[in-house]
């Protein structure tokens, strides 16, 4: 049987007169894990958006959990694919709680004009429990920290259900402390569920141990592709950001 | 209190006006303010405006106007803010100047005295129609019930749009639905409430009831009770001071959202939260 849950072939995707992704295919297997590290434009971002359907192909072809990638298949497929994006910076004054944002990652599944059952609302707080912020479920999502409020987006993106897992840099712009416990939720999240994962990061000592291949992206292309333990090498990485020092470089390996 | 003002239709109408001015209003208020789409409900409202004065212009139903224009200035606005093709604040501005310009030209070529037109400007809650309060009652059930079939939807994009596009909802029909829902009921209260007093009473409820709550649901209930206050304790002081009764609605809202701000629990969060280290 054919495990494969994403084919991308040829993809092209440019905002305006940016060419954000050139040429790039990619194919992942059920249940794999994995990382993409690259410089800033490298397209890594856009690499997410063409699968969750967010971004729009100029040229190329995306198969996603069996469907081709298209207008008419893309609100389908956000349903059965959980994204967690950057920590974004969010009103304080918002009227909604943990518990409610959390929730909306069940909209999408539950359909028009249906509400929430009791059994939902009772996987919400299992997830809440489950990501360490029960505590905070009644409280404003504009009063977490940028870990609280991602570890929210985690379990927003869980109680989803997901079959593919899309984090765009989940660690970006949070305490030292907050991101080890992401890190180690992203790895317990997998090691339980084995949901196909790809994690965009900037940070290589975040890279999770089970990261079963690892993507180097630069200028909109893949430029190398590998096991993580030689994608990591010292040389690979100072090319990959452009002659970067090997102290620099050392400053960002695991 | 002499009460028997009540007995004549005209009072009894600008209640009723009042009562679903304020609920519908309010209710797109909290769409906008929730959203920060301030800008773009002016702008609208100002199209409605040019649309009612167009109608009068070449005499067909001023309502019709505004409705059209209303409704084809939020089809334009939505993809110029959604698309980046310019700034939103650009794009917006270039509407609203060409919507007031647009006014302004059909009041100047309008013949003869222009005492409609710029009743449509002030509104006047005491001469509603039985035929304008119909259509008013009609977008009140219509907006009031579309909330409550797609209240987790509107709770999702209003709170987290790209996350609700993000998880499979229809997010930009959504968004789209709530802008010609701002459209729908600005043409429905223009008459009572005027042109350029409308957006207040739009803005002002819900952003007093802002203040107050965390809770979505708690928030729409507060925002049509501050609206239906506003246009109530407005008539009751254009009744006794004989001021205009538009103007009065919107001052009494202005009020509301004033002593809102005063006493809101958030101020002390926004302390509290430039105390904190952050995290």
């Amino acid at each position: 049987m054919d495990s494969t849950v994403i084919r991308i072939r040829d993809v092209v995707v440019s905002y305006r007169e940016d060419v954000a992704l050139q040429g790039v295919s990619l194919e992942m297997r059920k249940g794999e894990f994995l990382g993409i590290i690259g410089p800033n434009g490298a397209g890594k971002t856009t690499l997410l958006t063409v699968i969750n359907g967010l971004g729009r192909l100029v040229h190329g072809e995306a198969w996603v959990l069996g469907s081709r990638v298209n207008g008419t298949s893309r609100t389908a497929l956000r349903k059965r694919i959980g994204y967690v994006a950057q920590v974004q910076k969010i009103d304080p004054r918002l009227p909604i709680n943990v518990r409610e944002t959390v929730m909306v990652g069940c909209y999408g599944r539950l359909g028009l004009l249906r509400r929430p059952t009791r059994a939902q609302w009772e996987r919400v707080d299992n997830v809440l429990e489950m990501v360490g912020i029960a505590h905070l479920a009644r409280r404003p999502i504009g009063h977490l920290s940028g870990g609280e409020y991602q570890k929210a987006a985690i379990a927003r993106a869980l109680v989803q259900q997901p079959e593919i897992f899309l984090l765009d840099e989940p660690t970006a712009s949070i305490a030292p402390q907050a991101q080890r416990e992401i890190m180690s939720l992203i790895q317990l999240i997998h090691t339980e569920y084995r949901i196909t994962t790809l994690l965009v990061t900037h940070d290589l000592r975040q890279l999770p141990l089970i990261c079963d291949r690892l993507l180097l992206m630069k200028e909109g292309k893949i430029w190398r592709e590998g096991a993580p333990e030689s994608m990591l090498a010292e040389d690979v990485l100072s090319e990959l950001y452009n002659g970067a020092t090997s102290a620099e470089t050392a400053s960002l390996c695991p | 209190m002499d009460l028997s003002i009540f007995q004549y239709q005209f009072m009894q109408n600008a209640v009723l006006a009042g009562l679903l001015g304020g609920i519908t209003c309010a209710v797109i208020g909290v769409f906008v303010v929730t959203m920060h789409l301030s800008f773009i409900g002016v702008c609208i409202a100002h199209a409605a405006f040019a649309g009612a004065l167009l109608g009068l212009w070449l005499g067909f139903e001023p309502l019709i106007g505004a409705l059209l224009f209303s409704l084809a200035a939020a089809a334009i606005i939505g993809p110029m803010a959604d698309r980046g093709e310019l700034n939103p604040d650009t794009s917006i501005g270039i509407v609203f100047s060409l919507m007031l310009g647009l006014a302004f030209l059909f009041m100047g070529l309008m013949p003869g005295a222009r005492s409609e037109a710029l009743s449509l400007f002030w509104g006047s809650i005491l001469t509603v129609t039985r035929h304008n309060l119909i259509f008013l009652a009609i977008t009140t059930a219509v907006i009031v019930g579309l909330v409550v079939a797609f209240y987790k939807e509107i709770q999702a994009v209003l709170c987290h749009r790209e996350v609700a596009l993000a998880v499979g909802i229809p997010a930009t029909f959504v968004f789209y639905g709530l802008l010609f829902s701002a459209g729908v009921t600005i043409t429905a209260s223009l008459q009572s409430i005027g042109g350029l007093l409308i957006y207040s009473l739009i803005l002002n409820p819900a952003a007093a009831a802002y203040q107050l709550t965390y809770s979505l649901k708690r928030m729409l209930l507060i925002a049509v009770g501050f609206g239906v206050i506003s246009c109530w304790a407005g008539l009751a002081i254009s009744y006794t001071l004989d001021t205009p009764s538009g103007a009065s609605i919107v001052i009494t809202s202005s009020v509301i959202f004033g002593l809102a701000t005063l006493f809101s629990p958030k101020r002390k969060v926004k302390r509290w939260r430039q105390a904190r280290p952050a995290g």
